[in-house]
């Protein structure tokens, strides 16, 4: 049975969106080498997924330097918190309705 | 959409938010080994009690005692770090990552506190209660580290704690504790484990 997809938020259409915003409502924040590896992703990819998610201001950017090197860590936005608690419902209640 | 992506796409997000978050490469062989290694220290430590001759001579018993205290330490986390390096390896997951950062520091936060307070109950000539303080120490650092890794060691830990408060409570009886808590203890929780989660 195929169902709409009408209720479902647009930026977490992408599989790779939705995998990285699971990530960030757990950790207080994440940075991006070590969600880089986790996903296994290449730089580019995740970090197009990740401005697209930073426009819809689902999370915020911390840049910093550890020595001399640059750490960019991203944490979820109230926002992000709340679109994803909507979408997973979204999912659990389709199922609920095809039980019925 | 079918019924069953959306079960595999929860299941997804479920596994990523715990993967990302835990360490789950901790391996419980090396909770075995560790309580072997506990057993054999413990071992050393009664016959040093039985055979040797220490009237008015306590401090080279102590510091023998210690010694063998220290090598079961290092040979424990030693093989810790070397097994569980290796699942890490295996199952293909970082070792150095988010997860095995924050179980190191928190842990590392009861057990050094834990450690120089054994010290200084040493060092007070104390002796009576550095099996039940390692025990609790011990527990407390477990206990503050389970939100890291698997759930079960917060169970461990809460066990770790009420033996050393026992010890605390009879006197006397604290190398069977620590026996118990350092040696059986660790190797039923990482038999359990390794059964569990490793094969």
């Amino acid at each position: 049975m195929k169902i709409s997809l009408d209720q479902f938020d647009k930026a977490f259409e992408n599989r790779i969106r939705l995998q990285i915003m699971s990530v960030l409502v757990a950790n207080e924040s994440y940075d991006f080498n070590s969600l880089k590896e986790l996903l296994e992703l290449t730089d580019g990819n995740l970090a197009s997924h990740l401005k697209a998610l930073e426009k819809e201001a689902y999370m915020e950017v911390q840049k910093s330097f550890i020595g001399r090197k640059p750490n960019t860590r991203y944490s979820v936005t109230e926002k992000g918190r709340a679109a994803f608690k909507k979408h997973l419902q979204a999912l659990e209640n389709l199922i609920k309705q095809q039980k019925l | 959409m079918e019924e069953k992506d959306i079960h595999a796409e929860l299941s997804s997000i479920r596994d990523l938010m715990e993967r990302s978050a835990k360490f789950i490469s901790l391996s419980g062989l090396s909770g075995v080994m560790a309580g072997i290694y506990a057993l054999i220290g413990a071992g050393i430590g009664y016959n040093l009690l039985k055979t040797g001759n220490y009237e008015g001579d306590n401090i080279v018993f102590i510091t023998e005692l210690f010694l063998v205290a220290f090598a079961v330490l290092i040979f424990s986390i030693g093989t810790g770090f070397w097994l569980s390096y290796k699942k890490a390896r295996k199952i293909g997951r970082p070792f150095w990552s988010t997860g095995s950062k924050r179980l190191l520091i928190n842990m590392a936060i009861p057990l050094v506190s834990g450690g120089l307070f054994t010290f200084i109950l040493i060092y007070h000539g104390h002796y009576g209660i550095v099996a039940p303080a390692t025990l609790i120490f011990y527990g407390l650092a477990l206990v503050a580290g389970s939100h890291y890794t698997y759930s079960g060691v917060k169970s461990l830990g809460i066990i770790e704690i009420l033996l050393g408060l026992l010890a605390a409570l009879i006197p006397g009886y604290g190398l069977l504790l620590w026996t118990i808590g350092f040696g059986v203890l660790h190797i039923i929780y990482g038999a359990v484990m390794h059964f569990k989660y490793d094969s």
